[in-house]
């Protein structure tokens, strides 16, 4: 119950902020900073429970609740992510959950595309940016719905591997700890699934969002790739996705160090947190919980680019 | 699809490599940061932008932000590494170079090893990582 209160201040955190937010010249400079923190300590808890990354709820929250502009969110955002995929990248590498040679020439497509996709959405914004609100607005949505709608397959079967697949080795073995077996994998539909990280990366780069959320259903429900290793593997992927994006938007300035540090400090501590509460919380519930918000942040996004004000 | 041996369980050399270069340039970057962000809010290096008046133009675009401000874009927060808010930008710029850093030990292994497919698709990340990081990509325009 506690856990339940504690997940849902996540969002009420957020809205006190956005009250705060209007009386911005009033604050100390060192209010923002504290509050940011805080608000990305229960972040980092709530995203490892509901199993999404850092920064697909980063990203619609704090623009839409806090008085950054979105070129600062977007950033920070990727920044957040990059650092969250990093620091688990090295326990996938090694336990061989995450596979090196699946990730590296998807990483090639979708880390090459995540620079043209920053590049846009920076293009965007100076033109207006409300239009960048109402795209991300419509993304988050789409990915709400995608959370609600997909189901993911553990072990996919995989009869025979195509061309592509076979050429580049894609496959390997990882071990089951619940099963208590060592599970074979390969890939199939290599060509259309390289071609969907296309799409994804300029989906990453445009909104800051990281993309777990994409790569997961793409390498398994499309390329037939087993749970586990699209997961670990998204993750790690992760961490070379966003940093082409990342550092378009750093060179540009759009990563404030006063925003930032507490932001990719904090979110890095909810996660150590949240991996530590995962063992007695109930995820399915705080995945239904994190559906919800995504759908809110996301017509709020909507709300906020149209200048409707109907979600205050 | 499911088999009972152990064998092809263990992760390659490169993977190991990866990770454990991965894992020291990481909490460098997050000691880094958490050390170099004490440094800026205690204010014992001079900030180059005040920190008091952050909070009243963060709601505005980069481009103004950095008018407002006369930050530099690009690499040139180099030069400013004597201003406590800029010192920062060493933490960040470590974590952000680190896949870099991993993909040119993968590159070595993968050239030994004679996988050439591979070690092109590495050398092109690195040309592309390299190229997002080195500034000649939409740093400009405000």
């Amino acid at each position: 119950m506690s856990l339940f209160v504690f997940v849902l201040s996540c969002p009420l955190a957020a809205s006190a902020a956005e009250q705060t937010a209007a009386g911005t010249a009033g604050k100390p400079w060192w209010f923002w900073p504290i509050v940011l923190f805080v608000f990305c300590l229960v972040l980092g808890i709530v995203a490892v429970l509901a199993g999404v990354g850092g920064g697909v709820l980063y990203v619609p929250l704090v623009s839409g609740f806090f008085p950054f502009h979105i070129d600062f969110v977007r950033g920070v955002g990727l920044m957040v992510a990059l650092a969250g995929a990093l620091a688990a990248g090295p326990g996938l590498l090694r336990r061989n959950l995450a596979n090196l040679r699946l990730a590296l020439p998807v990483a090639l497509i979708a880390s090459s595309f995540s620079i043209l996709g920053a590049m846009l959405g920076l293009y965007l914004s100076a033109l207006d940016p409300d239009i960048i609100q109402i795209c991300l607005g419509v993304t988050i949505v789409g990915i709400a719905i995608l959370l609600l709608v997909s189901k993911n397959t553990e072990k996919p079967v995989v009869n025979k591997q195509d061309a592509i697949g076979l050429a580049l080795g894609l496959g390997g073995a990882y071990w089951d700890d619940g099963a208590r077996e060592s599970v074979e994998w390969k890939t199939h539909r290599t060509l259309l699934g390289l071609f969907m990280f296309i799409l994804v990366g300029l989906l990453a780069g445009m909104f800051g969002l990281g993309a777990g959320w994409a790569n997961v259903p793409v390498l398994n429900l499309l390329m037939g790739v087993p749970l586990k290793v699209s997961v670990a593997t998204s993750k790690f992927l992760l961490s070379i996705t966003d940093t082409s994006a990342a550092w378009i938007y750093m060179n540009r300035g759009c990563v404030i160090p006063l925003i930032g540090v507490p932001s990719i400090v904090g979110l890095m501590l909810g996660s150590l947190i949240g991996v530590k509460i995962l063992a007695v919380a109930k995820p399915k519930m705080i995945r239904w919980l994190v559906i919800i918000v995504l759908f809110f942040a996301g017509l709020k996004a909507i709300d906020k680019g149209l200048g409707l004000g109907l979600l205050g | 699809m499911v088999t009972q041996n152990k064998e092809g369980l263990q992760p390659s050399r490169e993977q190991i490599i990866y990770a454990n270069l991965l894992i020291i340039g990481v909490w460098a970057g997050i000691f880094i940061l958490v050390a170099t962000y004490a440094i800026y809010l205690t204010g014992i290096l001079p900030s180059h932008v005040e920190l008091s008046i952050i909070p009243t133009i963060w709601g505005k675009g980069v481009g103004e932000y950095l008018e407002i401000t006369h930050s530099p874009h690009g690499w040139g927060w180099l030069y400013l590494l004597a201003k406590g808010d800029f010192l920062n930008y060493i933490g960040l710029a470590l974590l952000a170079l680190m896949t870099i850093v991993c993909y040119l030990v993968l590159v070595r292994g993968y050239i030994r090893q004679k996988n050439w497919i591979f070690t092109v698709i590495a050398v092109l990340e690195i040309v592309v990582l390299s190229l997002a990081a080195s500034g000649l990509l939409g740093s400009g325009g405000h």
